[in-house]
């Protein structure tokens, strides 16, 4: 089946494809629109996420055209504005919370929807709270009866959550619960919609009851009134400021003097707090932590990994289109595409888009198996899945941000350009290097797991090899070399770190500074350990794509790239205990650049399959149809610097001007 | 007004081991500089002209307008303190501006210096007045939509008409429209304009116009000019980059510049005698953006390092208070090293530019000689400090956690106000190619059995022409690495041999194919490492030289540390390239490893006065948490509330959207 035709917003040129566009879709070397029936998972996904697209992008109300025009005040409400319309739209078709076509309307949108944390809070509600809570609150929730937000970082303390300084004082007496901020530092700060729409916010806050302080607990607390949104007494509630983005939500800040709440307002489905004051727990004190598992791993697929498969269809197609110097003297100027250093930037990132996608799917998999044993109160897998999906997020935000900035700077100047579409994305993707759990704090727990050897460290105990086996640089071509070269460093790295660690101990320093001193070694294991599941999970996947030969073999490329580039990145880990020679270390070298000139003829066909619409990559440079100059010379006579007068000029220059113009 | 010091800073500040004003006069240059510098600074300072407004609040073309209303004043002001040294009007400037840029800056950084460089007396004569008192308003236009580092691809033309002695003007295409320039969307009323001279029926290549284009008196675009704003972008929202398109637009003959080419009034072209002299301005503005890096790393760097100082956060130790953040060892090994490259990049920058000034009286006693080595090593020190700064000031960016992304940092607008550094002014990875083209002319040069001299002599010492390359064994290997001048020659030797690495992969390319070109494509990769290797030697070179120049013990004792945190830190990066080429043994990576982490505790107690050193005023950090006196808190949520949201208790959205719709679910 062909793919679709694409019409690209309806402009006038767009009806006919650049030629230098053209003639890279001319001979694909595999069928694009079953690779993307695969990335899907399934043609009839990729059916239904087109009939939600074609629904969202024909309605006006969903328009992300202006968006680059416009202030935080009016994204804001343009992004309350589509959330509504959503829901209206989504009752009408029916629609569910959970259903592939919410997932597939908010792609489309590409997120810029107001009231986000609203999902977060029913999510963290239906993790922590109890039957009789879930029943009473979530309807109150899916229908916008209430607003919700989840609130839990404060001005002064973030990813340590003991470190929170929100009190819930337990008073017997009118069995309620005094929520307070002590101080400066403890107000609540960066809960997106808090700033200015939420009536409720889910509070993380120290439990005190009878005197005793029980760590982090979750409360929900009315903040404004259901009748004129004012803010309740004791409430202090405001947006907190500009931002790079996310300007279509109202980040905000809260402070609660002695703010009381009903008994049933605490969540209770791992602990509760008996009439009388007395203390149950029903899980261990990690189960708190179970809603941030959740959230980490949608973030990871729906949210992180899309920005950077985005970022690398505008800046390759762009690549297609832009021509500079000359390759030989005769010829016409060179697609920017053609010359080895561009594709040195870019093939990297494409192939770490696919990576993390076949990796995230594995992992959500992973997730699905877990999560309800966990609801069974059996938290035995929690500490794995907690230390894989903090390494995992810490990876994926990372590699993406610095991806999707390699892209925006492989677009020269028109990166800068917000029309670029460029300049959002990566303000968008390197948000998520701190929210929910800043890198380094999370890169580390996974680290400290692997005493225990659950299943996605079991290779610790794999017998090693001392060298690597390579004569030729076509060895490096096979996963089963590189995956073992990567098991090889990361549990080098592992046992290093432990090594350092007893070491440090043995000569008699305290259990704790001695971590301390060695937390930059467990970082850098760390990391090997994720780029190994990483490399190995892609690999596996692409195993099972046998019955599709030309795909598998355009994505194996991709997964030899990703591997190599690593490898390269890292020499001197490879190099160090010898497992690498320099003379293989050179054979990697020219493996590596020898993949760039192969995947290069695909490129156009690997970036088309991710089957993003013209609308929602909403980039001058990345439309389907290539016409880039054009349309950036349209979009740019429509910025209101251009419809709108100029009053400086009026005010400051024409003064200034003045005197020349005597002269004349 | 009293305000009391965060207590941490106070702290911090009473255990450093040297005086930060020593330092500050080395940055400086001398203490006379600095003397100065503070005296400019505090007439910007107390002169109620210049109100400092948080832009961050701000609308773009409210942003532009404020920036149009100070680039005013400055203009007065600058004739009013009697400023005239180009020096001191940076750090006017740069004050006065606070990290954000001005309409009206490339009619002073462009504009009039390239009046300078290639116009006659009778040309500067006419406009350079006018456009130093903004009486004109002139803007610098080469960049195109579809073309840009590569010159010769310029679209534009300029065809000479000897009937009407004027030359016609015009973009064929929409491609050569031109695209970028600062200024010319709302502010220029004249542009320099670079295009195709065409006379007598031949294409004479690139040379420069005045083009007037909009109307003095009503400041409407001329006919036959399209110009306006290319609309947003990441930063420089103060700015109007613009386009510009002719048709047939006619300006006299008079208006091309004429200094070195020349149209006669019947049409025939004069040749000019060099074209090296171009390359002057070019190592100029380079040298210029070297200094750049270094500031904004070191701004970033200031504000990542106080606040890291004042933050508290997690346990090392249970029961324990939180600890300050900047005691975690992740922490100080992703800021210290950005702060030793700050100062590494700084040394850079004084040393581009004080050779910037020898080269140029040479230049003025007709001497070119040096000139090819310096414009190709200027090109890669701008990729390389540039590529580094800009990942830089993200990684402190983010070493602020999530107040990092909220502009009350102020790293935001460092970051989008630097990056285009990478892209302007030449393209990096092609400043590096240019970097490795001079390296390979300089390799063929020995091979050839010539001597190179300057930054590449090493090359002389390649022991290739006599002995296998492999055998690197009998290099002096033994790197000591205490010492900042041994581990200048690690860099050395590992510059020299991926020269030579790129060298032959080139030579081999070659032979392989016909082209010259594309052996050069298929070898591009190797070449621009190459390029950076070189550049990263140059680098710490420049730092271990500076320490000998620094008299005073406890100030050079802790730049020491700096120089070699810097030096091993490249070199644990980059293990890979010393382990492979036998520069450095296994062991000795350990090591490496091993005392960066010892560095990272000797320095710790003087992080907050190194950076304090660099003496930047807060208005011009423009960082809520960068503050000097630490009392970060209290300021941001005086700063959240004043944000444009929270001025009606209620948002009306709620009436519009939230309400009425709630009631329809």
């Amino acid at each position: 089946m062909d793919s679709p035709a694409r019409v690209s917003m309806g402009d006038a040129w767009s009806w006919q494809v650049h030629p230098d566009m053209e003639s890279e879709r001319r001979q694909p070397s595999f069928d694009v629109e079953r690779l993307t029936n695969i990335l899907d998972g399934g043609a009839e996904n990729t059916a239904l996420r087109r009939k939600v697209e074609s629904v969202i992008h024909s309605d006006p109300v969903f328009s992300l055209k202006d968006n680059y025009f416009m202030s935080q005040n009016e994204r804001y409400e343009a992004g309350v504005k589509k959330k509504f319309h959503l829901h209206m739209i989504a009752q009408r078709l029916g629609w569910s919370e959970h259903s592939r076509e919410f997932r597939y309307a908010f792609r489309a949108l590409t997120g810029d929807l107001a009231l986000g944390l609203h999902h977060i809070f029913l999510k963290s509600l239906q993790s922590l709270g109890s039957e009789e809570q879930i029943a009473k609150w979530a309807p109150l929730c899916n229908e916008f009866r209430i607003i919700a937000t989840y609130a839990q970082t404060e001005l002064g303390h973030g990813t340590y959550l003991q470190g929170l300084e929100t009190e819930a004082t337990y008073d017997a007496d009118t069995q309620e619960f005094v929520m307070h901020s002590p101080t400066l530092t403890a107000t609540k700060w960066w809960p997106g919609d808090l700033g200015r729409s939420a009536t409720h916010a889910l509070v993380l806050a120290q439990l005190i009851c009878s005197g005793a302080r029980q760590g982090m607990h979750a409360f929900i607390v009315p903040i404004r009134s259901l009748q004129d949104h004012t803010l309740l007494p004791g409430v202090t509630a405001g947006d907190i400021g500009p931002k790079m983005d996310f300007e279509y939500t109202d980040n905000g800040f809260l402070q609660l003097d002695h703010v009381r709440i009903p008994r049933e307002n605490m969540l209770s489905r791992f602990a509760q707090v008996l009439p009388d004051g007395t203390y149950i727990k029903l899980g261990t004190a990690q189960s708190n932590y179970l809603s941030m598992v959740v959230v980490r791993v949608s973030l990871l697929l729906d949210e992180i990994n899309p920005l950077l498969e985005k970022a690398c269809i505008i800046a390759i197609r762009y690549s297609v289109i832009r021509r500079q110097s000359r390759l030989r003297p005769s010829d016409p100027e060179a697609k920017v595409l053609d010359y080895q250093t561009q594709q040195h930037k870019l093939f990297p990132q494409l192939a770490t888009a696919y990576a993390f996608h076949f990796m995230g799917t594995s992992l959500q998999e992973f997730f699905e198996e877990s999560y309800s044993a966990i609801l069974d109160r059996d938290f035995s897998l929690l500490p794995e899945l907690h230390a894989l999906s903090s390494g995992l997020k810490a990876m994926v935000s990372e590699f993406c941000t610095q991806g999707a900035e390699l892209c925006r700077r492989a677009c020269g100047g028109h990166g800068y350009s917000k029309l670029s579409g460029l300049p959002s994305l990566v303000s968008r993707v390197t948000a998520s290097c701190t929210y929910e759990g800043e890198n380094t704090a999370q890169a580390s727990p996974g680290s400290t797991s692997k005493t225990s050897l659950p299943q996605s460290v079991a290779y610790l105990t794999a017998p090693d090899l001392a060298k690597c086996p390579a004569r030729r640089a076509a060895d490096f071509l096979h996963p089963e070399l590189y995956t073992r070269a990567w098991a090889h460093v990361a549990v080098r790295l592992i046992k290093d770190s432990a090594h350092h660690l007893q070491t440090r101990l043995q000569s008699g320093a305290d259990e704790h500074e001695a971590w301390n001193q060695t937390t930059v070694i467990h970082l850098q294991a760390a990391k090997a350990h994720c780029y190994y599941i990483t490399v190995k999970g892609f690999a596996e996947a692409l195993q099972k794509l046998d019955h599709e030969p030309a795909i598998q073999q355009a994505l194996q490329r991709l997964c030899d790239l990703f591997a190599l580039h690593g490898i390269l990145s890292t020499a001197g880990d490879f190099l160090q205990d010898g497992f690498l020679s320099g003379a293989q270390v050179d054979m990697v070298r020219s493996a590596y650049l020898d993949l760039l000139f192969l995947i290069r003829k695909d490129a156009i066909s690997l970036t088309d399959a991710f089957d993003f619409t013209d609308q929602c990559l909403n980039s001058a440079l990345g439309c389907y149809d290539g016409n880039v100059y054009e349309r950036l010379f349209y979009w740019a006579q429509k910025s209101p610097t251009n419809t709108q007068g100029n009053p400086a000029y009026q005010k400051y220059l024409r003064p200034l001007l003045q005197s020349w113009r005597s002269k004349l | 007004m009293a305000v009391t010091m965060n207590e941490d800073l106070r702290r911090e500040r009473a255990s450093a081991s040297f005086n930060p004003e020593l330092l500050t006069h080395i940055l400086d240059g001398s203490p006379e500089n600095t003397r100065r510098r503070r005296e400019i600074e505090n007439l910007i300072l107390n002169d109620p002209d210049f109100k400092h407004e948080d832009l961050n609040f701000l609308t773009r073309s409210q942003r532009y307008e404020v920036a149009v209303r100070k680039s005013a004043t400055l203009v007065k002001k600058i004739r009013e303190f009697g400023i005239s040294d180009p020096d001191e009007i940076m750090w006017f400037k740069k004050l006065h501006m606070i990290n954000f840029v001005e309409p009206v800056g490339l009619n002073f950084s462009m504009f009039i210096s390239t009046l300078l460089n290639q116009g006659t007396t009778a040309q500067n004569e006419k406009w350079l007045l006018p456009a130093q008192g903004l009486q004109i308003i002139g803007t610098y236009a080469q960049t195109e939509l579809g073309h840009g580092t590569h010159l010769r691809g310029l679209e534009t033309t300029a065809t000479y008409d000897p009937e009407t002695q004027e030359f016609v003007l015009n973009s064929p295409t929409v491609t050569s429209i031109k695209w970028w320039p600062g200024g010319l969307g709302k502010t220029s009323n004249h542009a320099i304009v670079l295009a195709q001279l065409y006379t007598q029926g031949k294409c004479y290549g690139l040379h420069a116009f005045i083009v007037p284009i909009r109307e003095i008196g009503t400041h409407k675009p001329l006919p036959g000019i399209t110009v306006g704003d290319i609309g947003p972008k990441f930063g420089y929202d103060e700015m109007d980059n613009g386009y510009l398109k002719m048709d047939h637009y006619r300006i006299p003959r008079e208006n091309m510049l004429m200094k070195h080419a020349q149209v006669k009034p019947d049409g025939t072209y004069v040749k000019p005698v060099s074209n090296k002299l171009t390359y002057g301005t070019m190592v100029f503005i380079r040298s210029f953006l070297v200094g750049e890096a270094a500031r904004s790393l070191a701004k970033a760097c200031t504000i990542a390092i106080r606040y890291s100082a004042v933050r508290h956060q997690s346990e090392i130790k249970p029961g324990e208070p939180e600890p300050q953040i900047l005691d975690f060892q992740t922490q100080q090994y992703k800021l210290f090293p950005l702060l030793a490259t700050a100062y590494a990049f700084h040394f850079v920058g004084a040393y581009m530019k004080e050779t910037y000034h020898r080269i140029n009286e040479d230049i003025g006693q007709g001497d070119l000689s040096e000139l090819p080595e310096l414009h190709a090593l200027t090109a890669g020190l701008k990729a390389f400090t540039s590529w580094t700064t800009n990942a830089a000031i993200e990684a402190c960016r983010m070493a602020c956690g999530g107040h990092g992304y909220s502009h009350c940092s102020g790293l935001p607008n460092i970051y989008v106000t630097f990056t285009p550094t990478c892209t302007f002014e030449g393209e990096n990875t092609v400043m590096m190619l240019q970097t490795a083209r001079f390296l390979m002319k300089s390799y063929d040069q020995v091979h050839s059995g010539k001597l190179v001299c300057g930054m590449v002599s090493y090359l002389n010492d390649l022991p290739s022409q006599r002995i296998q390359p492999q055998q690197v064994a009998v290099w002096p290997t033994v790197v000591d690495i205490n010492s900042p001048h041994s581990l200048t020659e690690a860099y050395r030797l590992r510059a020299a041999r991926l020269v030579e690495i790129a060298a032959k992969n080139l030579q081999t390319e070659v032979s392989h194919r016909k082209s010259k070109e594309v052996a050069w494509n298929l070898t591009s990769v190797d070449l621009v490492r190459a390029s950076e290797a070189h550049c990263h030697y140059v680098t710490v070179k420049l730092f271990s030289e500076q320490l000998l120049k620094i008299q005073d013990k406890p100030t050079q004792a802790v730049l020491r540390n700096l120089c070699l945190l810097y030096s091993l830190y490249g070199i644990s990066q980059k293990a890979g390239d010393f382990l492979q080429e036998n520069i450095l043994t296994d062991s000795q990576i350990t090591q490496v490893h091993q005392r960066i982490k010892e560095l990272l505790t000797v320095i710790r107690p003087d992080a907050v006065t190194l950076v304090d050193a660099f003496d930047f005023q807060d208005v011009s950090l423009g960082s809520v948490l960068g503050r000097y006196d630490g009392n970060v808190y209290e300021n941001l949520f005086e700063w959240a509330k004043n944000s444009p949201l929270n001025k009606d208790e209620v948002h009306e959205s709620f009436y519009k959207h939230l309400k009425p719709l709630q009631s329809k679910l």
